[in-house]
């Protein structure tokens, strides 16, 4: 018989720990992976009576529907703006209260508190900043600017920026401040007696441990800029501006058309898209912060 | 000037800075609660030209500006009571949101302790890998999971009559019309999210293995450690994770809106938006209650928020 390490208990304990995982992945395997199969299925065969295999058939049709590429193309464009904005933002202001200012701890709830409030709460509140004769054109003309109807045109990119920002760098700003709190003191000090400054610290020391946080920040991120057809559902209705009109947005037209070979394509296609973007994502970040990893 | 009141005077320059961001920051909330306490003319004063459909008569009092106002004129208790005497439909819509976010939250979380126990404890190739479709299937979008989820919602709805046709006739109603209401379809995927056993499995793992060795040289079974040691040791980051979950379940838009048809049925956070534009003065009351819990929350758990948002920290940890 081998000999048993610590971790290795009797047969009936590494049962019991087997089993306790069970009912979770019988439900993950009910409402997600075996559907999702399907879901795979579906977007290969031309329809669910006839069953044939139709190869990309149905990508093809996906890319030729012009409300996708539209709902694709705002929902990359607003992601693009909205998710290095959030990390840098946030980051920007957790160094900011890495410093030993008077009422740190106020501030920091200030900026966390719009996770607690749920969107639809304060959309009114959004609604009368951004209005027609709302506060924020009232600003620009006393200022001698023409105000722009915001709901209505290009620039409710920008309500929806403001929003997500708003929504999320609270949260953000938490996970690289606990993070630039674990940055070894000695080596910062090292640094500093070696006269490096401020800046050369941030970018070449603090930086590189908050490799991981920063990876981690960047998807959560990204995942929430992917739900922002709440904030703009909630602003607009079901039919918002062009440039507003979102990916889920499609997906909600298209579920109540019960299109299923639209659906399962256009699903399946962006888990692609998020597994590469993630994986290039991993990538970069082992090369960037490998030699600080234990 | 020495160094330290340099130093001193930079630190108080962040700090209003800061400051000002942060008030600007916390202003939405704050605007939403103030003006629940208007009276219904000040509302129609302010707001009246959001209001679409008004006689023109009506129209000559009001400017066409919208005017965010900070401070009631008179503070009135009359939006509240309009909430909870006029429109019971607002009382509705929040008990469908605690009906849905309460069961999502309390067998999601239970369901976690019990799963992250397992994964905890004795790792093997199956389990990590496991774990490892869990973290994939917590990057995926509600763009992507909600359609498997509207799949099987179809599926059981279209099968359930047939399954229960068998029982008896008044147990089979009750079933179909639990069914056809579709809040299971909302609640089950949420209560089988891994979320929450992603982040007590992160932090179980770091209970050393020395408590466990000592409690089974005491005799101490399985559940009994669970039960005696990783429960109160993870008492915090339960909490805190509970904490986390309620939140975004109560802000849940997505969902409701797929799964669910009928609009009766969804929560508040779905229908506040729908509050008609002479609702106004409602609309911020509403907008308040609706707030409650989670202030509440946060008011009594921001510690335990913070230390809950640090545990989701880092995939890779």
């Amino acid at each position: 018989m081998k000999k048993k390490n610590s971790q290795c208990g009797r047969r009936g304990e590494r049962v019991f720990s087997n089993v306790c995982v069970l009912p979770s992945f019988i439900g993950v395997l009910i409402f997600f992976l075996i559907p999702f199969c399907i879901v795979i299925y579906y977007s290969l065969i031309n329809n669910p009576i006839s069953a044939q295999f139709v190869g990309l058939d149905n990508f093809r049709r996906l890319f030729q529907t012009v409300a996708f590429r539209k709902a694709a193309a705002n929902t990359a464009a607003f992601s693009l703006i909205s998710v290095p904005l959030a990390v840098i933002i946030s980051l920007w202001l957790a160094t900011l209260l890495e410093r030993n200012i008077p009422y740190k701890s106020v501030i920091r709830t200030f900026f966390l508190s719009p996770i607690m409030v749920p969107t639809a709460s304060v959309v009114l509140v959004w609604q009368v900043l951004f209005h027609n004769h709302g506060t924020i054109n009232q600003l620009l003309e006393t200022f001698g600017f023409s105000g722009v109807d915001w709901m209505k045109s290009s620039y409710g990119q920008l309500i929806i920026i403001v929003m997500f920002l708003w929504k999320n760098v609270g949260y953000n700003m938490i996970l690289f401040m606990s993070a630039l709190a674990a940055v070894p003191r000695d080596i910062l000090e090292v640094a500093e007696l070696e006269g490096a400054g401020k800046i050369y610290q941030f970018f070449h020391i603090k930086l590189r441990y908050l490799s991981p946080t920063l990876l981690f920040v960047l998807i959560l991120s990204m995942i929430n800029s992917f739900k922002i057809f709440r904030e703009v559902y909630l602003l607009t209705g079901d039919y918002p501006y062009d440039k507003m009109y979102m990916l889920q947005h499609f997906m909600n037209n298209t579920f109540n058309s019960l299109d299923y070979q639209k659906l399962s394509s256009a699903a399946v296609l962006f888990s692609l898209v998020m597994i590469v973007i993630i994986a290039i994502l991993l990538i970069a970040e082992e090369i960037f912060g490998k030699d600080v990893e234990s | 000037m020495s160094r330290h009141t340099k130093k001193r005077i930079f630190n108080i320059i962040i700090m209003v800075f800061a400051g000002i961001a942060a008030i600007l920051f916390l202003m939405p909330t704050v605007l939403t609660i103030a003006n629940s306490f208007m009276t219904s003319n000040e509302i129609t004063a302010n707001y009246g030209a959001m209001i679409g459909n008004m006689t023109d008569d009506k129209k000559t009092f009001i400017s066409e500006n919208v005017n965010l106002k900070f401070i009631p004129d008179k503070v009135t208790f009359d939006q509240y009571a309009g909430v909870l005497l006029k429109s019971p439909d607002y009382l509705l819509k929040f008990w469908n949101s605690v009906i849905l976010t309460v069961p999502i939250t309390v067998f999601q979380v239970l369901l976690a302790i019990l799963t992250a126990y397992g994964f905890s404890r004795y790792p093997n190739k199956f389990k990590s890998i496991i774990f490892f479709a869990y973290i994939i299937l917590l990057i995926m979008p509600y763009q992507v999971t909600l359609v498997p989820n509207f799949l099987v919602a179809d599926f059981i709805k279209d099968n359930a009559a047939s399954i229960v046709s068998a029982a008896p006739d008044m147990i089979a109603d009750k079933v179909n019309k639990s069914i056809s209401n579709m809040r299971w379809a909302v609640i089950l995927p949420g209560i089988f999210s891994p979320f929450s056993i992603f982040l007590l499995t992160k932090v179980m793992k770091r209970i050393p293995v020395s408590y466990v060795e000592a409690a089974k040289l005491d005799g101490a079974s399985e559940l009994q450690i669970l039960a005696r040691i990783h429960v109160p040791l993870c008492k915090g980051a339960i909490v805190s994770i509970a904490m986390l979950v309620f939140i975004d379940y109560w802000n849940m838009v997505e969902q409701p809106l797929v799964l669910m048809k009928d609009a009766d049925l969804h929560p508040l956070s779905v229908f506040l938006s729908q509050i008609n534009a002479g609702d106004i003065g409602l609309a911020f009351a509403v907008g308040t209650v609706y707030m409650i819990p989670t202030i509440l929350m946060f008011l009594y758990g921001e510690d335990y928020l913070i230390e809950g948002i640090t545990y989701s920290g880092g995939i890779k940890g």
